[in-house]
């Protein structure tokens, strides 16, 4: 078991610095995932982790111990990259093997890791193969192999599926969850980019953009309770309408006004003590809008109907603009028809308007 | 015939345009082919026939008697011993200058592409520097130092101003070579826990060898071509190749002996030339591989 833990770091790139004293701990045996958009710093952060990057202030800490100057050999860690990086002119074997030569373990303890790691991934039969022999699924099982075989107590993935068509993609993906459960007590740091990635592995999502957190927090309470408008918009498909609007009070409690669209505020839980006046951002996911008969939300036609399989997204307008509503697969609208929306004030999220801050 | 449905792969025609580009390469490649070829026939006539001037006629009388002076009994000054000295000294030259430039420039490559070394791109700018710097600024001074430290005019000195001067642009090739690798796999095997060499010999090496051939072509035809370096460093017993053809085309009493001149150019010029045949594809998908991903 090991607990992971960053604080203060701050990385220099010549003349720009960027986390600033930047801290976050891992809990032994969780599973995290550093989702945000590229450029946002999550792989930097993983290198600075893995000891690839010298941060130029602050510690790492990884199971107890400050590895902050230490080899990234020594700091009991392993890691998947995105382009596999398996060395070309070795077999499948020899890539597995090649961190426990450099550590000097006896032949027959390499191969019988080599064996079982080779098993719990399927890929036995390819052992002798080389890298240009295997398809691209097959090469990142390899290096997770790699990875595997060294026995580590922290995992690093950097963005492991991104070079991956979509179904393979999911296939590795609950292989990877799979994998965390049942080595039990490996910590588990994740980067990528997917949010369907996040949301499905993670007992943590910490979402990340300019260098900076966002929130952390389980995939639920960032689908659900989002901290700011960056990870309410960025974390969702389709993403979260947002309708611009203020808050009035008319006396029995706040409520949401954005033209003729108003909304009472009973069941939404603020975090702070709304003014009224104040202008707001309602962000309302399109599966919370509801077709209905006799609306809050009267008046929108429809413009576009996306069916998506298992179901319908359908773009729809008002004087007041776009929302996308997301309803069953068998819905039968066309383009024009007219529809009432019902929004349920317990599942909205308001945020400030100028600064983007949950309310 | 009407007109056929348009189906499958276009058909060419022969136009104006492209009659004249042929036109074009064919004389280029007659051009740069003329001298090759009246080299080749020259050699291979006696000198009666070389007297009547027809330069580009086919040899009436074949033989190879030219040749086989060039090699050994041509006069290079004093000595008649033919190119053959000239050849085994610049095969002396040629193989550890090669091994040891491609060697230091494959490490310095390394060294400066993937480890973030302090002052990387200033130390890379300085050696690209030199490479740009005349030839015969250093003359003087390297005789000095060598004359100084006693190793003037042998095969080592001539070794070692290969090896430095072949350094920027091995630098420069392995450099970009290893920077267009995906840098995952740097990391990958520092996680693994290889230090500075193993990744160097297991990781890296093993990866390098379209490089490593484009390098040696370069080395190869460079050093073997070399004339000023040779005369200066190389010292009177280890004179390479050029040097002795030099010396056999000006050393000539009374006629002189075009076949046998040919002959020895010829043969000076094999080396490159089997280097450029054998390895032509290599070399241009070496240099294309260096080039778009460095």
């Amino acid at each position: 078991m090991s607990t992971v833990s960053v604080r203060d770091i701050t990385v220099a790139f010549e003349a720009v610095r960027v986390f600033n004293g930047l801290s976050l701990d891992f809990e032994a045996g969780e599973f995290i995932v550093l989702l945000g958009p590229s450029g946002c710093g999550k792989s930097t952060l993983l290198n600075a982790i893995a000891g690839l990057l010298d941060i130029s202030e602050g510690q790492i800490w990884i199971g107890g111990q400050n590895v902050t100057w230490e080899e990234p050999k020594d700091r009991g860690i392993a890691m998947v990259f995105q382009s596999y990086a398996l060395y070309p002119r070795m077999s499948v074997r020899e890539n597995m093997s090649f961190g426990l030569k450099m550590a000097k373990t006896p032949k027959p303890e390499i191969e019988k890791r080599v064996k079982q790691a080779a098993e719990l991934l399927q890929i036995t039969h390819l052992l002798d193969r080389r890298p240009d022999q295997l398809s691209g699924g097959q090469r990142q099982r390899v290096a997770i192999g790699r990875a595997l075989v060294r026995d580590a107590a922290v995992f690093l993935f950097d963005e492991p599926l991104s070079n991956l068509d979509a179904q393979l993609r999911n296939e590795l993906r609950v292989e990877i969850k799979r994998l965390h459960a049942r080595l039990g007590k490996t910590t588990m740091i994740y980067v990528t980019h997917d949010q369907i990635e996040a949301m499905t592995l993670a007992d943590r999502i910490v979402v990340m953009k300019d260098q900076m957190i966002q929130q952390v927090g389980s995939p639920a309470e960032i689908y659900h309770r989002p901290a700011n408008m960056f990870v309410a918009g960025f974390v969702g498909s389709p993403q979260m309408n947002f309708i611009k609007g203020r808050l009035e009070d008319t006396g029995s409690g706040p409520i949401f006004v954005s033209g003729q669209r108003r909304l009472p505020l009973h069941g939404y839980t603020f975090t702070g003590s709304p003014s009224p006046g104040q202008e707001v951002v309602l962000g309302v996911r399109p599966e919370h809008l509801k077709i209905v008969e006799l609306g809050a939300w009267p008046g929108f036609s429809v413009d576009i109907i996306e069916p998506m399989g298992a179901d319908t997204v359908i773009w729809c307008s008002d004087r007041e603009g776009s929302l996308q509503v997301r309803t069953s697969g068998d819905i039968r609208l066309s383009a024009g028809d007219h529809l009432n929306l019902g929004i349920d004030a317990a599942q909205i999220s308001l945020f400030d308007a100028e600064s983007g801050q949950r309310l | 015939m009407s007109t056929a449905i348009p189906q499958g792969r276009r058909p060419r025609h022969l136009t104006i345009g492209r009659i004249g580009v042929y036109a074009f390469l064919i004389t280029a490649a007659l051009f740069f082919m003329l001298p090759l070829w009246i080299m080749l026939v020259t050699s291979l006539k006696p000198m009666d026939e070389i007297r009547l001037g027809n330069i580009l006629a086919l040899p009436v009388n074949l033989t190879f008697e030219a040749w086989t002076k060039a090699w050994s009994s041509a006069c290079t000054g004093l000595e008649c011993n033919g190119i053959s000295v000239g050849f085994w000294n610049s095969v002396r030259i040629l193989i550890p200058s090669v091994i040891l430039s491609i060697t230091a420039g494959a490490i310095n490559g390394y060294a400066l592409s993937l480890w973030r070394v302090r002052g990387a791109n200033v130390i890379f700018g300085i050696l690209l520097l030199g490479a740009f710097i005349p030839y015969q600024v250093f003359l003087y001074p390297l005789v000095r130092i060598f004359s100084t430290t006693g190793i003037y005019n042998s095969l080592l000195c001539i070794i070692i101003v290969h090896v430095i001067f072949g350094l920027p642009t091995m630098t420069l090739l392995f450099r970009n070579y290893y920077a267009g690798l995906p840098i995952e796999l740097f990391k990958a095997a520092r996680i693994d826990g290889g230090g500075f060499w193993t990744i160097f010999f297991r990781v890296m090496l093993p990866m390098s060898t379209p490089i490593i051939v484009v390098a040696a072509i370069l080395q190869v035809t460079g050093i073997w071509n070399d004339f000023i370096f040779g005369l200066t460093f190389a010292g009177r017993e280890n004179l390479p190749m050029t040097v002795q053809l030099n010396n056999i085309v000006h050393s000539t009493q009374g006629e002189r002996a075009y076949n046998v001149d040919m002959a020895a150019t010829m043969l000076a010029a094999l080396v490159p030339l089997v280097v450029y045949f054998v390895s032509g594809r290599w070399f241009v998908r070496g240099i294309a591989a260096g080039a778009v991903k460095g």
